[in-house]
């Protein structure tokens, strides 16, 4: 992918159905014995209150490439379980991300035909550019293939599906 | 029609790749923005827009009294980690394996 050249954009939004029960993705979302096994592998911790704190652990793999032990962290906004999640979301990664501070995700969920499941993933990124990039998997450091939420949904999605 | 089905037969049209690489370069957008990029009646972008949004290839978001459009890459990346991976991985493994045989040969 190519970074993005005209105006900075500010939402992200991402869409995917998965052949699972709201609370199936929700368990995913945010115990870390389900976020282990998909994307980046990172061990969330959840308090599920407003107020609430959140902390992503990057697995051990991960770290020995040189990613902070913490790599995401952020506050519960709104947790009303199993179909709608609001956080702030910090990622750590490098100082540059770092420093654009914290960002705000929505994760909504809902039941749709056939045994599917809707996740809409919105991501509001006001001034935080090289954390947008990251997101979109347009940042260059990225494996080729790109990465960020969609690929991450991707896998979530083969992961509930095909075990 | 399956979500792949969906989702190639809204690629299989210029206007809609048009669409999407204007979304890519920046999300976000109202019809209004979007028809004044294209040789075409509001209707026209209108039914090209359903057609992208049922693929899921577009997702609408009210904002106040405006209808905003964002890309949503997930489809693509659906189709690229089910297919591509699959084809190209073999293409890479073959020149490997080209390689090694050419090397022990040589």
């Amino acid at each position: 992918m190519t970074t993005k050249t005209e105006s900075e954009t500010t939402v992200q939004v991402y869409r995917v159905y998965i052949k699972a029960t709201p609370q199936a993705i929700w368990d995913a979302i945010t115990k870390p014995e389900w976020t282990r096994k998909y994307g980046y592998q990172a061990a969330a911790e959840y308090d599920l209150r407003p107020g609430g704190m959140f902390r992503s652990v990057a697995s051990e793999e991960f770290q020995a490439m040189g990613m902070p032990e913490v790599v995401v962290d952020g506050e519960v906004i709104e947790a009303n379980p199993p179909r709608k999640l609001v956080q702030t979301w910090r990622f750590l990664w490098d100082e540059q991300v770092a420093g654009e501070g914290p960002t705000r995700v929505t994760f909504d969920i809902t039941e749709d035909d056939g045994g599917y499941s809707r996740l809409t993933v919105t991501h509001q990124l006001e001034n935080a550019p090289a954390t947008a990039a990251w997101l979109a998997g347009s940042d260059a450091r990225l494996q080729e293939g790109g990465g960020g939420w969609s690929w991450v949904l991707s896998d979530l999605k083969t992961l509930l599906e095909t075990g | 029609m399956t979500d792949d089905d969906r989702v190639f037969k809204a690629l299989a049209d210029s206007t809609r790749r048009f669409l999407l690489d204007r979304l890519f370069a920046r999300d976000g957008r109202t019809l209004t923005e979007l028809e004044s990029e294209l040789e075409m009646t509001r209707f026209g972008v209108m039914k090209h827009l359903r057609v992208l949004e049922e693929a899921g290839l577009v997702v609408a978001r009210r904002s106040g009294r405006e209808k905003l459009h964002f890309l949503n890459p997930v489809p693509i990346r659906l189709i690229h980690d089910r297919w591509i991976d699959k084809y190209t991985e073999r293409q890479v493994s073959a020149l490997a394996e080209l390689k090694t045989e050419l090397e022990e040969t040589a």
